[in-house]
């Protein structure tokens, strides 16, 4: 365990809060881009039909 | 034609069209992510491992490393949309828009967490979370510009005419910035004054240096990863709201 000293809990909170939120916003980034694609591919599919 | 099959053209008509942005644009997204994260994970073995602690903060200048990166993107991506701003209004450039409107989450969410770590920094080392002063109020300022931008576009229907007005909003923000910059200049203030980006060279040593700055490559290839991908679901968006009105209209063209 890496010696953090006295105001250790600043620290992980820190870390851990920036972690969270850059990870969520990845994820959101991710699924609003699949999320989008699909509906996408199936009007593009439902234009292709008429 | 679909969005993916759209013809060659010149280079600047490949920036200007929506389906050759996302053609030349979508093989950069790999590599940029695997960089990314390859320069993450070399900034924080550097953060934690290989960098001292600071003879007056001691370890909590390990803070550092993820507070001035989500500072300095604050103002990054603001200065991005403002970029973007005078390209939808002065060349009315098609992607211009699209870049203002899919940097906006990413510029909030970064002060968010410029103020969040500045905040857990600031106790230990201050002996308070918050103060009023110069440079955590402009920052707190920006947070609520870049709501009320994000606001703005989700207000309108059509996305071409909340451009325009998203765009004057957002320059007229713009002075936001050098006040940030300037706070801690003209106002007396609790933050430290500028100790990386100064005329005379960064006032720290390059064992805290370099983690800071592997950790500004990290979140500044971070940003450039996300805007991208954003921006090509933007487009993705756009195309769909018009093949919907189409639908609506009852062409098939």
């Amino acid at each position: 365990m890496i010696e953090l000293g006295p105001h250790a809990a600043f620290i992980i909170w820190a870390y851990l809060g920036v972690a969270l939120a850059v990870a969520g916003l990845v994820g959101w980034t991710l699924l609003d881009a699949r999320r989008t694609a699909r509906k996408l591919a199936l009007l593009e599919t439902r234009r292709a039909r008429k | 034609m679909s969005i993916q099959s759209t013809p060659k053209q010149s280079w600047w008509n490949r920036i200007a069209h929506p389906g050759q942005f996302v053609a030349w644009s979508a093989p950069w997204l790999w590599p940029l992510a695997v960089l990314t994260a390859l320069l993450f994970a070399m900034g924080l073995w550097l953060a934690f491992i290989d960098s001292p602690q600071d003879y007056q903060m001691g370890h909590t200048v390990r803070i550092m490393y993820v507070h001035v990166p989500n500072a300095w993107l604050s103002q990054f991506v603001y200065g991005v949309m403002a970029l973007s701003a005078l390209g939808t209004l002065v060349w009315r450039h098609p992607m211009a828009d699209v870049s203002m409107k899919a940097a906006a989450p990413l510029g909030a969410l970064f002060t968010a967490l410029a103020l969040f770590t500045g905040a857990l920094w600031g106790r230990p080392t201050w002996g308070t979370f918050w103060e009023w002063d110069g440079r955590m109020t402009s920052t707190l300022v920006l947070l609520f510009i870049y709501l009320g931008i994000i606001a703005l576009w989700r207000a309108f229907d059509d996305q071409l005419r909340a451009a325009r007005i998203v765009a004057v909003f957002t320059l007229v923000g713009a002075i936001n910035i050098p006040i940030i910059k300037f706070s801690v200049d003209w106002w007396s203030t609790l933050h430290q004054p500028a100790s990386v980006f100064r005329a005379d060279g960064p006032r720290m040593p390059p064992s805290i240096l370099a983690p800071l700055f592997v950790m500004f490559a990290a979140f500044t290839l971070l940003f450039l990863a996300l805007h991208l991908k954003s921006m090509h679901t933007e487009i993705k968006r756009r195309r769909i709201a018009t093949l919907q009105r189409k639908a609506a209209q009852g062409h098939t063209a």
